[in-house]
């Protein structure tokens, strides 16, 4: 580390080159070539199987509106996880956050008959922030008031979250259970909401067979606002203080507990949005199956993004490619799409882990030879 | 002193009050009342035997790697990568004799954690990636890879059966509850001892210990601290990967994708709870297996109209509360987190 700070001025614009741009690019490679290896060790063709992958993420009009469209909850799960890295906590709730905004969301959608679209669609896609906010504040809540780590807390709630999701849809019991109160009576013995009101639908941008909605807009301004919000305001400079010295941030007098409840309220809010625009602009109902991975993805995608706003919009792009290309690949080459997940991992690694990179590349060590990203790595017990 | 740790006091006179309740509805006409038998039946007290071994094989796991001073977050991965090996190699050995195949799934489970513990060190160690993030890597890369290769079509034949201990198995209640099992549960009883014995009465131990408080001292005291490191991960990797082994071989029989659900974190949650102690450990596992017994037991015996999703909420719920009710009472091991770098200013 010494050795490299002495020569600081002519290193800043080669880290830059090295961190944000070098690495995620030669990770990524890694990643595939890896991959390839895997499947190959298995008796899979890794060539047919990227084809197939390329074809179904680009390889039509139809094919560019679907990684599109995926790149959606991606972009937003992304910005939560970066939000709570930035104040140097881990939020592995994004998918409870992300469930709870489907189910509020779906809950003002199939209420309120005859409500113009402009009050309508905005009171769904509020009342989802609302939900994903509460379920991300309360293990900052619980993290300031009693020390209880977010890591423990927030996947704890993501169990809850789709057990609470799965009582509001739930069909009912043989031994009397009542049904949920957002199940679908008509889908009989079938877990589900009905459809929303097509006034709390976020429309189409374009006809079929073309499949992207207006959420992507969506998606981009909460780009921009949290962009802005972390790199221009008092609260984002509060935030990103905590994230890099807690104690610092103390002595100057910043309110740690009251920024730490903060920012896992927004990055509540961003996974529930991701939940509210899947359900509003895709599903149009809920049940307990919409949901799962996203969270994680989040992770994955939030670190690859450098755990910067627009860092993030890229790695989404790329994973929206991964994951739209997965079933065509899946279909064309017979390789299974779980494959897709095992490619992810290995982008997380070598994105988290530089010396990985440098080691294999040969690369000159450009300044931080340390973490990608730093944590706060206590359980937080003193 | 350490052995009667707070939690370990609280655990055995509740487990002893619990022995006596399961007694007297045994044998009194206390347990015509169908409440008292989900409560303190026999059947409630077996499964939560069964629920609280892979806790308790996850919790000894994280123990190992922490008091070194690596965070393992990724025990799930852990467990489920020794989950998956297991069935692969049960279900590839199916013509051997059953407990040839079965032991030889063990060992394959075992060694598949290690190489997962052995992998978390590299990353965290090696590489000097956050313990953390090396962890999740760990998690996905198992779920992935398990999904990935399994064969839905293979299927594993047979699984560990009870082994009743002669004349313990005999007594009332606690016989078939402690004495009535099969030989991984035994295995893990018997592992909290040995983990216990070794970490604070060897000088293994006591390696271990100083290279997870005060790396720096340990250093000048001529101890390799990585060196450490890596053996305490792999070992707990292989204890990880025992839990798996335990779900595939002993419990299940069958492999599921993803079928850890979330055992690996409960497992961290009960390292926390029981401040880092084997002793502790083992207590508040059987507490949340008794929370996962309840909610079992609740839906069998239908004594409730509560909809089932409220009960399954149990053990999440006594999880948070556990972790946020131990504000300063529990302390992990001071250099937890933190890489160790012979030239560097920690």
């Amino acid at each position: 580390m010494a050795q490299a700070n002495s020569k600081e001025p002519k290193n800043i614009q080669k880290r830059f080159f090295l961190g944000v741009l070098l690495i995620p690019f030669l990770a990524l490679l890694t990643a595939l070539v890896a991959g390839a290896v895997v499947m190959l060790a298995f008796g899979d063709d890794p060539i047919l199987a990227y084809q197939g992958l390329f074809q179904g993420a680009f390889g039509s009009g139809r094919a560019w509106s679907v990684t599109i469209r995926k790149m959606i909850p991606f972009i937003l799960t992304g910005l939560s996880v970066a939000v709570a890295f930035k104040a140097g906590l881990f939020n592995i709730g994004a998918s409870g956050q992300f469930v709870m905004g489907s189910v509020c969301s779906v809950a003002i959608g199939i209420h309120f008959e005859g409500l113009p679209m402009i009050i309508h669609l905005p009171l769904a896609i509020l009342s989802g922030m609302l939900g994903g906010m509460i379920w991300g504040a309360i293990p900052g809540l619980l993290k300031v008031t009693t020390g209880a780590h977010e890591v423990i807390v927030t996947i704890m709630m993501n169990y809850l979250a789709s057990l609470f999701a799965g009582w509001t849809v739930y069909a009912g019991g043989t031994q009397g259970q009542t049904p949920g109160p957002l199940w679908d009576r008509t889908a009989r013995a079938i877990s589900e909401t009905p459809d929303v009101f097509e006034s709390a639908q976020i429309p189409w941008l374009f006809g079929p067979p073309y499949r992207v909605h207006y959420g992507v807009f969506l998606a981009l301004i909460a780009v921009f606002i949290v962009w802005w919000l972390i790199y221009k305001t008092t609260i984002g400079f509060e935030i990103r203080t905590v994230g890099q010295n807690p104690k610092a941030a103390r002595y100057a007098g910043i309110r740690v507990e009251k920024t730490v409840v903060l920012t896992m309220g927004l990055a509540g809010a961003l996974a529930g949005l991701a939940g509210t625009i899947e359900t509003l602009g895709l599903n149009h109902k809920f049940a307990p199956e919409f949901g799962g991975q996203v969270g994680f993805d989040g992770i994955t995608v939030a670190l690859l993004g450098q755990t910067h706003p627009f860092g993030v919009v890229i790695a989404s792009f790329l994973f929206g490619a991964l994951d739209a290309g997965a079933a065509k690949m899946q279909f064309e080459s017979g390789v299974a799409a779980d494959i897709i997940q095992v490619i992810q991992a290995l982008v997380l690694a070598f994105v988290a882990a530089p010396l990985i990179i440098k080691a294999l590349f040969r690369l000159r060590s450009g300044g931080d030879d340390g973490h990608a990203t730093k944590l706060n790595t206590s359980w937080g017990g003193s | 002193m350490t052995f009667w740790s707070r939690t370990a006091r609280i655990s055995v006179c509740l487990a002893l009050l619990m022995m006596i309740m399961a007694i007297l509805v045994e044998i009194t006409p206390l347990g015509e009342n169908p409440w008292m038998r989900v409560f303190f039946g026999v059947s409630a007290l077996n499964f939560t035997l069964r629920a609280a071994i892979p806790l308790v094989l996850g919790a000894l796991s994280g123990i190992l790697c922490e008091r070194s001073g690596i965070i393992n977050i990724g025990i799930e991965g852990m467990m489920l990568a020794g989950a998956f090996a297991g069935f692969v190699a049960k279900s590839s050995t199916n013509d051997w004799p059953l407990y040839a195949s079965l032991l030889f799934s063990v060992l394959v489970a075992l060694g598949v954690g290690g190489l997962m513990g052995l992998l978390h060190g590299l990353f965290s160690i090696r590489f000097r990636m956050d313990q953390i993030i090396s962890g999740t890597v760990i998690i996905i890369l198992a779920a992935g890879l398990s999904s990935y290769l399994y064969d839905r079509d293979a299927i594993s034949a047979g699984k560990f059966t009870p082994i009743p201990i002669p004349l313990l198995s005999e007594i009332p209640v606690i016989g078939p509850v402690l004495f009535n099992n099969a030989p991984i549960t035994y295995v893990a009883l018997v592992l909290v001892f040995v983990v216990h014995v070794a970490i604070f009465h060897t000088r293994w131990g006591l390696r271990t210990r100083a290279v997870g408080e005060h790396p720096r001292a340990a250093d000048t005291e001529g101890i390799n601290v990585n060196r450490q490191r890596y053996v305490n991960t792999m070992l707990g990797g292989m204890l990880a990967g025992l839990a798996g082994g335990f779900l595939v071989l002993e419990a299940v029989g069958q492999f599921q994708e993803g079928m850890t659900a979330g055992r690996g974190f409960i497992s961290l949650a009960a390292m926390i709870f029981g401040n880092w102690t084997p002793f502790g450990a083992l207590g508040a596992a059987t507490l949340f297996g008794y929370t996962q017994a309840l909610q079992n037991e609740f839906l069998l015996a239908g004594v409730t109209t509560i909809p089932r999703q409220f009960v399954s909420m149990l053990p999440y719920i006594v999880t948070i509360v556990a972790v946020s009710g131990l504000v300063g009472r529990v302390r992990p091991p001071a250099a937890v987190g933190n890489p160790y770098d012979t030239e560097g200013s920690k």
